[in-house]
């Protein structure tokens, strides 16, 4: 399919009081036309900051895009003026946020907001926009659309917010939505009724998606591909059944051991990656995760490992090739303790 | 519990579609948005800030009625002029016959006072000014100058808050720094001095009084607004306009000031109050309006000479005292319901 977006080479750092923030150091990804990509990491990974990058969204200062390149349809938007990056912005890059509860102006009636864009990029009239906003409405599945356009945000519950959210981002068609952690602030069935919306939504509209979040079962439900993020590197990036069958970096791995499955029973203990990500302010010039990680070697104290291809489509930053190595069993440990 | 409160509880719930209950919203909260509706309803539900929209409407009241109220001596005449029985230094009782280019009689006069000529009701000042004249039609000239210059204050101080909280940086070191060269000043040490220069410029009357006012009156809105917009501007709703592409403007005017503004109104609203008692000040020391000009700080300044024996004369100095004072608490009044519905601390 044809490539819609190429990052290479991002990197953004936030210059603090107490020193410059890495917080992006040097990403490249793609995003194909129509396919869901999934931003994986835990908190402070990077993968917002990665993210508003691509549309100038992070505050300058402190922020400062230094380096990279995000070719979007054939134009590098970091080269962009502010002036014409706002008419990508909203238009052909849409994104929705995590908190529905704060990201809706309390004072604005929703139709006033989803008709906002439609006014700005499509230069649409006050009648022909409100037409187009119920229109939206009814997509995302708020039924009674018309009355409830003149409605305040507080007259809604959090996952109909989310929904007006994504009414918003899909006013004007983009060919990308990035949405950052939609269903983190929703309670689980919400978060499924999201799920499924965006998913229809994408068959219904063929937009591409980056899909970021630290849920993975999410991820392994809707995503192409997952991209997984360390201290503001991309550490592993694989088609999504690939990786949950085959996870090449240690991190991954960790991270996949430390979901509770119903299906393991309840014998098994949950298995949590011990330690804290690097400090940002000072990042350790050794692979980041080698203070954390249980395969290190003595190479992983000399030298960050780049993303290398191990496999189709599946790249890992890893001096150590842990499919071959064996993998220390939780169970047995378990059996001791029960031994005890 | 109050009363409201309870109201409130009782409001009919209705059902959302996604099965929530959410409180059914009042004609009130559709027409203005929830914000403001809060705002009005506070303000309509706490007897003192009634109380101070019922004072403050009967100044309106008074201020629209003044041609019926005090009529002017004739329809060639500047009504803002107080109409004066004679040039006799000392100040005549309330009661005491007209006899001096005596106004027309209005309908309502005989049938109240039961007197079928114009007495002076609240007496003359030195040099023979009617002051119930000048009460009534400086009514007009308090409310003009009090939101007049609350408003021109208001409007510097939001462009040049605004712009420093919004854009940060340089830009907000240099306009703060500013605005704290205005503060700097004491307030009516600089009124008094500017109005003065401007007088030769513009000639005496309202106009050097209320310039000197706007001049040194803005800052406490500039600072408060400043403050407020620092801190709608990390809202999310705000990053979410940026994100669908609105221009400065848009999100500065839509989506921050009208989450910003409320702090400042009740600055706003209070200070109408206290510049109309500055400005009363300033008529005092006399570098405001001619003289004769109906202003009720204009009247208290003819009692200068007989300030050792108010005993005597005290209506000079009383009823326009109490115009002041009664205007001024109003307008607090107001200003404090504001505030309480505002106050995080004080929502229910």
């Amino acid at each position: 399919m044809a490539k819609l977006l190429e990052v290479s080479n991002l990197k953004t750092q936030f210059f603090t009081q107490d020193g410059i923030v890495h917080a992006v150091n040097g990403i490249s990804y793609q995003v194909d036309q129509g396919e869901t990509l999934a931003i994986v990491g835990e908190s402070g990974s990077g993968k917002s900051v990665g993210v508003m990058s691509l549309i100038r969204l992070i505050p300058e200062p402190p922020g400062k895009i230094v380096d990279g390149q995000v070719m979007f349809d054939g134009q590098d938007l970091l080269k962009l003026s502010e002036n014409e990056l706002r008419s990508v912005r909203g238009n052909r890059i849409a994104m929705i946020f995590q908190d529905p509860m704060t990201s809706l102006n309390p004072v604005l009636t929703i139709g006033r907001q989803i008709t906002e864009a439609l006014e700005l990029h499509l230069n649409m009239g006050r009648e022909e926009s409100r037409k187009r906003a119920i229109e939206l409405l009814e997509l995302v599945g708020i039924p009674g659309a018309a009355s409830r356009l003149d409605d305040y945000p507080h007259q809604f519950s959090g996952g109909m917010r989310q929904r007006v959210m994504i009414a918003m981002g899909l006013s004007c068609d983009p060919q990308l939505l990035i949405a950052d952690e939609p269903t983190t602030a929703l309670d689980v069935t919400i978060q499924a009724q999201i799920v499924d919306l965006v998913e229809r939504l994408k068959k219904e509209l063929g937009m591409a998606i980056i899909w970021i979040t630290h849920d993975l079962g999410v991820v392994a439900g809707m995503a192409d591909r997952v991209i997984v993020m360390y201290s503001g590197f991309v550490v592993e990036e694989a088609a999504v059944d690939e990786l949950y069958a085959q996870p090449r970096h240690p991190y991954t791995l960790g991270l996949l051991r430390s979901i509770p499955r119903l299906d393991l029973g309840r014998q098994k203990r949950l298995i949590p990656i011990d330690g804290l990500p690097p400090d940002l302010l000072d990042p350790p010039s050794h692979c980041p995760f080698a203070p954390r990680c249980v395969f290190n070697i003595e190479k992983c104290w000399q030298e960050n490992p780049t993303l290398v291809t191990v496999g189709t489509d599946h790249k890992s930053a890893c001096w150590v090739d842990i499919s071959n190595v064996e993998i220390y069993d939780p169970s047995a440990d378990q059996q001791n303790v029960e031994a005890l | 519990m109050t009363t409201s409160a309870i109201a409130q509880n009782a409001r009919k719930r209705i059902k959302t579609d996604d099965g929530f209950f959410l409180p059914e919203p009042s004609r009130l909260e559709k027409m203005l948005g929830p914000e403001w509706a809060r705002v009005i309803r506070g303000l309509l539900t706490n007897p003192l800030s009634v109380t101070g929209l019922v004072v403050v409407i009967l100044f309106i009241t008074v201020a629209a009625a003044a041609p019926v109220l005090a009529p002017p001596l004739n329809a060639m005449a500047d009504p803002y002029q107080i109409p004066r029985d004679g040039f006799g230094p000392t100040p005549q009782e309330p009661g005491t016959l007209w006899e001096r280019s005596v106004p027309p009689i209005p309908f309502w006069y005989e049938s109240v006072t039961g007197k079928t000529e114009w007495v002076h009701l609240f007496g003359t000042t030195s040099g023979q000014f009617d002051i119930y004249y000048g009460i009534v039609w400086g009514t007009r000239t308090a409310l003009l100058v009090g939101i007049l210059v609350v408003f021109a204050g208001l409007f510097i101080g939001l462009i040049v808050g605004s712009i420093s909280g919004y854009y940060g940086g340089v830009v907000d070191d240099i306009l703060m720094r500013i605005t704290e060269i205005f503060m700097a000043f004491p307030f009516l040490l600089a009124a008094l001095t500017l109005s003065a220069i401007l007088v030769p410029l513009f000639g005496r009357g309202i106009w050097p009084s209320v310039i000197a006012l706007v001049s040194f009156g803005w800052m406490g809105y500039a600072r408060v607004i400043r403050g407020d917009i620092l801190a709608t501007k990390e809202r999310d709703y705000v990053l979410s306009a940026r994100t669908v592409g609105a221009r400065d403007g848009t999100i500065l005017l839509r989506h921050i000031l009208p989450n910003a503004i409320f702090t400042t109104m009740v600055l706003a609203s209070l200070d109408v109050g206290a510049i109309v008692l500055t400005f009363a000040a300033l008529s005092f020391l006399g570098v405001g309006t001619d003289i004769g000009y109906a202003d009720w700080g204009q009247v208290i300044s003819f009692a200068r000479s007989y300030i050792l024996s108010l005993d005597t004369y005290w209506y000079i100095i009383v009823y326009p005292g109490a115009a002041l004072i009664l205007f001024g608490l109003g307008w607090n009044l107001i200003g404090d319901g504001l505030r309480d519905v505002l106050d995080p601390r004080m929502k229910k």
